[in-house]
This record gives C-alpha cells, sequence and structure tokens, in this order.
C-alpha cells in the first residue's frame, strides 16, 4: 500500500522525488511547486473526452485530490477519443473504469468519484471541496451551471470546448468575466450540433485537454500567463491557434456590475434542453 | 475593402465548407449583407429576425470582440480579420 501524504508541508517521500523528478527538476516547479500540485483539489466534470486527458495528465503529474463528475457508462462509440476507457469496459460505468486507469498510473493520488450529473441542487456542494473545477461537459446547459456555480463558489473554472475539428480554450477566474460574458445566451436546442449528431476528431480531444490541463498546472503552481481573459481557438485541420480577448461584461447577469442571478437556476429550462434528471432522481433518457 | 473573413464549425455550412475566404464591406453589417449576398443563408446564422446579432455567436474584428466596439457598426478597413465563432459545447 501506498501512502498518501497530503500535506502542502510534509517532505516528498523518496519515491514521489524519482517519479515527479522531471518536474521537480524544472526551476518553476521544484520541491515547492510538486508539493502545491499534491495539496492541490481539482474536480473535473465528465470522464469522456476532455476529461479524460485531463484527470489523467492531474494524476500523472501527483494533484493529490481529483474529483470525477460522471454518471454514464462505457460505449462502443466513445472508444475512438476517450483514452481512460478501453474495448473491456463496454457497458462498464466510466467512473469506476476512469478511476482504475487513473490509480493504476498513479496510486499516491486520491480519486473522489461522483457517480450523478451535476445540476443545481448539487453543485454548490460538490465544488465546494475544490479550488479549481475544470469543464469537460458535453452539452450547453451543464456548461452554463458549471459556469455559474464555479462563479458563485468563488472558484477558478479551466474551460474547454470541442466539435469537428475545432477545439477552445479558456479561464474564467471570478472577475475576469465568465461564460455568460463569453456568450451571453445560449443557442436553441438543435441549432448547435453535439460530437454525437456531428462528429469529433478524437486527437482534438487530447490537444484540447492537455491545454486544460497544463492550465490547471500554471493556476496551481502560480506561473506563467494564464488563459485568462484569452479565448484560445484551436483549428486542427490548418492547425492554426488564434487567441481571442474575453472581456468581463459590465451588464452580465453573473458577475456584471448589477447581477440578478444570484444562485442557480433552472439550467434545462434556461436552454430549452430536456432534463438531465428525473423528478424521482433517477436518470432521463436525454442524459444518455 | 477586401478583409479576410474566418468561420468556425458549424457555421461554415452556410459558405460552402470555407474556413477562410476574403469578402467587402466597410463595417460589419455590410460585410454580413455581402456575405449573405454570395451565401444566401449565412446572415441567418448571426443574426436574428431583427438583424440583431445572436448572443451565441461571436463576432472578433482581429481579437476584439465587436460587442465592446461598435456592434454590427463597427467600421473595418482593408487587411483586418473578421471571425465568425459560433459556442461550442461538445466535451464527451
Amino acid at each position: 500500500m501506498v501512502e498518501q501524504p497530503k500535506t502542502n508541508s510534509a517532505a516528498l517521500s523518496p519515491e514521489e522525488v524519482m517519479r515527479y523528478s522531471r518536474h521537480i527538476i524544472m526551476g518553476q516547479v521544484g520541491p515547492q511547486g510538486q508539493r502545491k500540485l499534491r495539496a492541490a483539489k481539482v474536480l473535473v466534470i465528465g470522464a469522456g473526452g476532455l476529461g479524460g486527458p485531463v484527470a489523467l495528465y492531474l494524476a500523472l503529474a501527483g494533484v493529490g485530490k481529483i474529483g470525477i463528475c460522471e454518471f454514464d457508462s462505457v460505449d462502443l462509440s466513445n472508444l475512438q477519443r476517450q483514452i481512460l476507457h478501453q474495448t473491456a469496459d463496454i457497458g462498464r460505468p466510466k467512473l469506476v473504469s476512469a478511476t482504475e486507469k487513473i490509480k493504476a498510473h498513479n496510486p499516491h493520488v486520491e480519486v473522489v468519484g461522483h457517480p450523478m450529473p451535476i445540476t443545481s441542487d448539487n453543485a454548490m456542494e460538490m465544488i465546494a471541496d475544490y479550488d479549481i473545477v475544470v469543464n469537460g461537459a458535453d452539452n450547453f446547459a451543464t456548461r452554463y451551471l458549471v459556469n455559474d456555480a464555479t462563479y458563485l463558489s468563488g472558484k477558478t473554472l479551466v474551460d474547454g470546448a470541442i466539435l469537428l475539428f475545432d477545439g477552445q480554450a479558456t479561464v474564467y477566474k471570478p472577475g475576469s468575466g465568465c461564460y455568460r460574458c463569453l456568450y451571453p445566451d445560449p443557442p436553441p436546442p438543435g441549432l448547435v450540433p453535439s460530437c454525437a449528431e456531428a462528429g469529433v476528431l478524437g486527437a482534438i480531444t487530447g490537444l484540447v485537454g492537455s491545454i486544460q490541463a497544463t492550465e490547471v498546472f500554471k493556476q496551481i503552481l502560480g506561473i506563467g500567463n494564464p488563459l485568462v481573459n484569452r479565448l484560445l481557438l484551436i483549428d486542427a485541420l490548418t492547425m492554426e491557434f488564434r487567441t481571442m480577448k474575453v472581456r468581463r461584461d459590465p451588464s452580465c447577469p453573473l458577475c456584471g456590475d448589477n447581477p440578478t442571478v444570484k444562485e442557480l437556476i433552472d439550467y434545462d429550462a434556461f436552454c430549452g434542453s430536456p432534463p438531465l434528471m428525473m423528478p424521482d432522481g433517477t436518470l432521463a433518457a436525454a442524459a444518455h | 475593402m477586401p478583409v479576410t473573413v474566418n468561420v468556425t464549425s458549424v457555421i461554415q455550412q452556410a459558405v460552402n465548407g470555407q474556413r477562410e475566404f476574403k469578402a467587402d464591406g466597410g463595417t460589419i453589417r455590410e460585410l454580413i449583407d455581402n456575405i449573405d449576398r454570395d451565401y444566401p443563408g449565412f446572415a441567418g446564422r448571426i443574426t436574428d429576425d431583427k438583424g440583431e446579432m445572436l448572443r451565441f455567436v461571436n463576432v472578433y474584428l482581429n481579437d476584439e470582440d465587436v460587442r465592446y466596439l461598435g456592434g454590427k457598426d463597427t467600421a473595418i478597413k482593408d487587411g483586418d480579420v473578421i471571425s465568425f465563432l459560433p459556442a461550442l459545447a461538445g466535451g464527451n
């Protein structure tokens, strides 16, 4: 059984020093930075295309506590891109599959499973246990929910999205703008297709997920120039990376000068999308 | 004035699948109208029935969101890059 030191102050064990030596040797990380990673608590929404590489790289780097919110099961069509799941996992809960792979890669890290959709009822409590939230959601309702809950919790959100050959990534820190500042309203249902409807290049999930994980490390270590107030656009076909400015909108209903969204709302109604949860607490068909 | 137009993801369907092309216009409004003339239906991807810009599609003049400039009346000039960027929600 591997001992799991969790405090920032405890010295790194000889095994940890060896395991993380390629990080520790860098001046921007060092033993102190590695202890910061070990003490960090990060919640990943989803263990699929984006959440998979994010969670894996967080684990490899020794992020001490990794929460994963995931309720779905592994499907054959996931395996073109979702690196935490394998053929033998088809039909198994993604959370179980993801936890096994992560622990196999690095038994030092703690993986906390949240085997349910994130909802207005559970989001604030779920996020409260973490320092940073990473968004790997696959629908607009969850994206607005995670944005609002993260802002209202005073936490940092590392956001990413993919479709076809395109990727986006940015970081929202309270006071520097939010997803509602970038996109004030969601599109009507059906206007912007999902990856299941339009397709997605498998490898771009790794590209964007790695960028999200990198931004998490920078936040934890306090180094570099984060993707705050910048939206990174990736075009995999031309392999061009561009950044656009993201501004805090003074009229934003969440983080603007006169906010009207002061608590979580009904995001399925806001987005006009079918609910993920039934009134009795069971998963709706739309959840899958 | 020729500017470079970038379109992302689903909006490419409205311009024959192009990701980048040249177009003319002195303002964002004129640019959208001119593109719509060449590719009927394009404007409907960017604006609503009243001609207001949709709030889930961002338009950038170079790297700046035109909502923080002059909206559809934002002046554009030769050599500018105009990007039309719809919200994406994919993550799975």
